[in-house]
């Protein structure tokens, strides 16, 4: 076996992980606290790959990039609360559907519009271009600090919810949003914030994937898919199911897609092994969705309390 | 018997229904073929719907996912035919095997969870089609599949010509809407019905509402299969991309607007989102951004759709 490979292979499931996290913390809050189903929260994940692209062309610095990019994902965040999610709480699950799948055409439509057809680029610095060796292993460096800002971003989290007061109004919101408004908590500012914290996380790991990918038009459409089918299994709410979720998740669909014939082939001929294996990995994060449910419908780690 | 409909919606959809009968002979009096494969598209179209609003509308279930069997009856018409099947008889009963037995299984999974949930498992499994598709490098994968031959039935039967295969979709269309309507006016329908509004009350007067629900499911899965089915060989050409999530979306959108819940509703929505789609991107490119800002419209400002203008004027009409 080749370990080198096998070890490449989770250090990319643990990026693909970290990114859906990335995504799914928010989402997973979105849904819990808000009981907000939004679709387009992968438009910012676009968006901040966009802005993010567009300021690094022009100064050069990555770093100016994310922050901008930082910057204005939160504040479209705030801005599709403030004008719209906002009004929408209290209406029926169909309605946050068709609002947000509209939010999305808009966003991708307006992407196509500023930036144009095709995919943007964004350029590394050389420092993070590089590759690292440790050994025979030889790494891009730039995955590396895509898995240790995915970390830290989870870290932050972490403290900012189990240690801080807003974390605490979150945890609160999450499991029984109407006893924290009875509380007398300014619930829409909650809402604010959180759902402006998600669209800036989401954005964040676009701005992360971009170098590697380029920014594209629906990049996040995709993805997204995958976010939601990691709160589900993480439980809706809860940031540490979706932590965990995210992890399992990304590292099964990135080893089942390289590992999965090999193994088919201990029990079937070669060539229906060769057909049958991208097959069944396209489907194995979906059925491992389906045998959570059927065991755990609340999903693996559901907020404390919650019903 | 009455002979004049009762209402005024009853009488433009009695109109509607008897300007479509005779479609396809305007146009060839008026020469304008392209026409007729608009109309047959929204058509097919409108049967998907039709098929959505049965849970969507009637039952409540809010599903992101119908167009997979969009895609897996199409792929019931594409598979074979790849293989030199063109019976259609074995398509028709590929498609309502394999939709029904899918919609059996998933459905019996989503319809253990609600609201949020449901909508987010409908969309996975429907993803979950549209992947494994788009790995299956045997039937084209992502670049899709052609079909050569439409499905072969008895020659009074066929479907080869553009007219011919116009008056399949007209017929199963019809069939449709009168299947629907027996089905929510009898015991059935109003059990769907009644679990929408209150569930716990249906269950304590002794309905399996789990049951009942499921069935539905099965139904409106095996409906737009046969959907996908003729969506298939009307395009001669399938590919995963006829059941990405966004059409799941507009499928959404044309019985949203349409109005959910109302038999004719449906059709209506899809008749405005295809006249949409033409005219939008007739004008402009960037027709999606248009479209988007009407979804974001409709839902903060409009309710009830078009069948609820047109039922403004029944209830006005009865005042008056």
């Amino acid at each position: 076996m080749d370990w080198n490979l096998l070890i490449t292979q989770v250090l990319n499931g643990l990026q693909l992980g970290l990114l859906l996290f990335l995504l799914a913390s928010g989402l997973t809050l979105i849904f819990g606290i808000m009981d907000f189903i939004n679709l387009s929260h992968g438009s910012f994940y676009m968006i901040g790959a966009y802005f993010c692209g567009t300021v690094v062309s022009m100064s050069g610095s990555l770093l100016a990039g994310i922050v901008v990019g930082l910057v204005c994902t939160f504040a479209i965040g705030a801005a599709v609360e403030w004008f719209i999610a906002r009004r929408l709480y209290r209406s029926d699950h169909l309605d946050h559907v068709l609002v947000t799948f509209g939010l999305i055409l808009v966003f991708d439509t307006l992407v196509h519009m500023i930036w144009g057809a095709a995919g943007m680029a964004i350029r590394l610095p050389d420092v993070l271009n590089g590759q690292v060796s440790l050994g025979t292993l030889v790494l891009p460096t730039y995955r590396l600090v895509i898995i240790t800002s995915g970390l830290l971003v989870a870290a932050i989290l972490y403290i900012m919810v189990s240690k801080t007061r807003l974390g605490m109004l979150i945890r609160a919101g999450a499991s029984n949003r109407t006893m924290v408004e009875a509380l007398g908590v300014n619930i829409n500012k909650l809402f604010l914030i959180v759902f402006a914290i998600g669209a800036t996380m989401s954005g964040f790991a676009g701005m992360l994937i971009a170098p590697i990918t380029e920014a594209s038009i629906g990049m996040g459409n995709e993805i997204i898919i995958i976010a939601f089918v990691v709160v589900i299994v993480g439980g809706i709410g809860s940031i540490k199911g979706a932590f965990y979720a995210a992890l399992i998740i990304g590292l099964m669909d990135t080893l089942g897609r390289s590992y999965l014939d090999d193994v088919l082939e201990l029990s079937m001929p070669t060539q229906y092994a060769e057909t049958a294996a991208p097959a069944l990995s396209a489907m194995l994060v979906y059925i491992l969705m389906a045998v959570v449910l059927a065991f755990r419908p609340q999903g693996l780690f559901p907020p404390a309390g919650s019903k | 018997m009455r002979i004049l409909p009762k209402t005024v919606s009853a009488g433009v959809y009695t109109g509607f229904l008897a300007l479509l009968a005779i479609a396809p002979w305007i146009f060839s009096v008026i020469d304008e073929p392209f026409y007729l494969d608009l109309l047959s598209r929204g058509l097919i179209l409108a049967i998907a719907a039709l098929s959505l609003n049965l849970i969507l509308g009637y039952g409540g279930m809010v599903s992101l996912g119908h167009a997979a069997y969009l895609g897996i009856g199409a792929y019931c018409v594409g598979i074979p035919a790849y293989y030199d099947f063109y019976n259609g008889w074995l398509h028709l009963g590929l498609t309502v095997l394999v939709s029904g037995l899918f919609a059996l299984v998933t459905g019996a999974i989503c319809l253990r969870t609600k609201g949020v949930y449901f909508i987010m498992i409908t969309l996975a499994f429907s993803q979950m089609v549209y992947f494994t598709f788009v790995s299956l490098e045997e039937y084209g994968g992502d670049d899709g599949l052609v079909i050569y031959l439409r499905s072969e039935f008895p020659t009074w039967l066929s479907m080869e010509s553009p007219v011919a295969l116009y008056y399949w979709i007209f017929t199963v269309l019809l069939i449709t809407l009168f299947f629907i309507h027996r089905l929510v006016h009898a015991r059935f329908g109003r059990v769907i019905v009644g679990s929408r509004f209150n569930e716990d009350r249906m269950q304590s007067l002794g309905y399996s509402t789990y049951r009942y629900r499921l069935t539905c499911y099965v139904i409106s899965g095996v409906i737009c299969g046969i959907a996908g089915m003729l969506l298939g060989n009307f395009t001669s050409f399938i590919s995963p991309e006829m059941m990405g999530w966004t059409r799941s979306g507009e499928l959404i959108f044309m019985v949203v607007i349409g109005g959910a819940g109302t038999l004719f509703g449906p059709l209506v929505g899809t008749a405005a989102f295809v006249f949409l789609e033409e005219f939008l991107s007739y004008i402009t490119i960037y027709w999606h951004l248009i479209f988007g800002l009407m979804l974001i419209a409709l839902v903060l400002f409009g309710k009830g759709g078009i069948h609820g203008w047109l039922s403004a004027f029944d209830r006005k009409e009865k005042r008056g």
